[in-house]
C-alpha cells in the first residue's frame, strides 16, 4: 500500500547523474511530482515520461518540479533521458536497489522494480495525492494535473 | 474512467454528421508510427460505419520525442485556417518520413492552399495556441499516448485492431438501435 495524503514524504538523496544528488528537501518550498516508474526503456515508461516531459510549462505554472525515479543505475538513465530529450531529472534508486521504492512502499519484491506510482508532494514536503497505476497501464497526467491544481487553489496569497 | 474534456465544439475538425451516434475522438501526432497505422484503420472504420460516425482529431505532438511532429502538426491547423485540414491531416499521415517544412509548403500547394498565407499561418500564435489547447485537452482527458481514442467521450483503452475497434463500434450502435 503505497503512503497515502496526509503522510510526511520521506526524504532522499540519489544520484541523478554519476556526479550530481538530487535530494527532496532541496525542493522545499516548490511542489514536487515523485513519479515512480519501473524501468528505463520499457514501452509503457516510454510514453508516460515524454508526457510530463510535453506538460512541463504547465507543472512550472503550477509551481511544481517533476523527478521520475526507477531503480537503474545513473548511466542507464542518461541514456533514457538523452534518447526521449526528457526535461526533468531521473534519479537513480539503485544502491541499495529499490531502497526509497521501499520507504515510500511501492516496491515489487517478486520483480524488483517499483510500481507505477505517483506522489504529489507540497511546498512542506507533505504528500498530498498519490496512485498507483496498474503496472502495465500509463496513468497519463490528468491526475496530476488535477492534484496540483487543487494545492494552488487552496493556497493563501 | 477517463472522459474527453472539453467534448466535441466548434474548434474541434470533424468528419461525419454532427448528429451521428457514434463519435470517435483520436489524439494523436503525425510523426507517431503507431497514429500512421491507426490512420489506416480509421479510414477502413468510417467506410464501414458510414453515417453513424462522427470522427475527430486533436494534436497530442510529441515533440521532444519526434521532432516533427509539433511543426506537422500547426502545418495541418495552418490548412485547416483555409478550411484544408483533412486533406493535409491525409498527405502527412502517408508521408510520415517526410515532414521537412519545404515538404509542408509543397503539401499546401498540392492540396490548393495560398501558400504564402499558409507560411504565416504554420507560424502564427494562433495555429500555435490551438495545438497547445489540443495537447492540453489531452492531458486533462487522460492521454497516455499516441493514439489515445475516445468514444462518445470515454477514453477507449482495447485494441484498436481493426476488427476489435469496428465491432465495439457496430455494437454500440446496435444498443442504441434497441432503445
Amino acid at each position: 500500500m503505497a503512503l497515502e495524503a496526509g503522510k510526511q514524504a520521506p526524504d532522499f538523496s540519489l544520484n541523478t547523474t554519476p556526479d550530481q544528488r538530487v535530494s527532496l528537501r532541496d525542493f522545499r518550498g516548490r511542489n514536487v511530482v515523485l513519479a515512480f516508474y519501473p524501468a528505463d526503456w520499457s514501452p509503457v515508461c516510454s510514453d508516460q515520461l515524454p508526457i510530463y516531459s510535453e506538460l512541463m510549462p504547465e507543472f512550472r505554472k503550477l509551481g511544481a518540479e517533476v523527478l521520475g525515479i526507477s531503480v537503474d543505475g545513473v548511466w542507464c538513465h542518461l541514456a533514457f533521458a538523452k534518447h526521449r530529450n526528457l526535461r526533468f531529472p531521473l534519479l537513480s534508486d539503485f544502491e541499495p536497489k529499490g531502497g526509497i521504492a521501499r520507504t515510500y512502499d511501492v516496491y515489487r519484491k517478486g520483480e524488483g522494480v517499483s510500481e507505477r506510482a505517483l506522489f504529489v508532494i507540497d511546498r512542506e514536503g507533505m504528500i498530498r495525492w498519490s496512485y498507483v497505476s496498474p503496472i502495465g497501464v500509463n496513468p497519463g497526467a490528468d491526475g496530476i494535473l488535477e492534484a496540483l491544481e487543487g494545492l494552488s487553489q487552496g493556497r493563501k496569497p | 474512467m477517463s472522459t474527453l474534456r472539453p467534448t466535441l465544439n466548434a474548434q474541434d475538425h470533424i468528419q461525419g454528421r454532427p448528429d451521428a451516434p457514434i463519435q470517435l475522438v483520436e489524439y494523436g501526432d503525425y510523426e507517431c508510427p503507431f497514429c500512421g497505422r491507426a490512420h489506416l484503420i480509421v479510414k477502413a472504420v468510417q467506410r464501414a460505419m458510414g453515417d453513424d460516425l462522427l470522427f475527430a482529431f486533436r494534436n497530442f505532438p510529441l515533440s521532444q520525442v519526434h521532432p516533427h511532429a509539433l511543426r506537422a502538426a500547426q502545418a495541418a491547423e495552418a490548412a485547416g485556417l483555409q478550411d484544408r485540414f483533412w486533406p493535409m491531416h491525409d498527405l502527412l499521415f502517408q508521408n510520415q518520413q517526410f515532414l521537412e517544412d519545404g515538404h509542408l509548403l509543397r503539401y499546401a500547394g498540392l492540396i490548393g492552399c495560398d501558400v504564402d498565407q499558409f507560411a504565416q499561418d504554420i507560424d502564427s500564435e494562433e495555429v500555435a495556441e490551438k495545438v497547445r489547447s489540443d495537447f492540453l485537452s489531452g492531458a486533462r482527458s487522460g492521454v497516455n499516448g499516441t493514439p489515445t481514442f475516445f468514444i462518445n467521450g470515454e477514453r477507449y483503452d482495447a485494441s484498436w485492431e481493426p476488427d476489435v475497434l469496428l465491432s465495439v463500434l457496430q455494437e454500440l450502435r446496435g444498443v442504441r438501435e434497441l432503445r
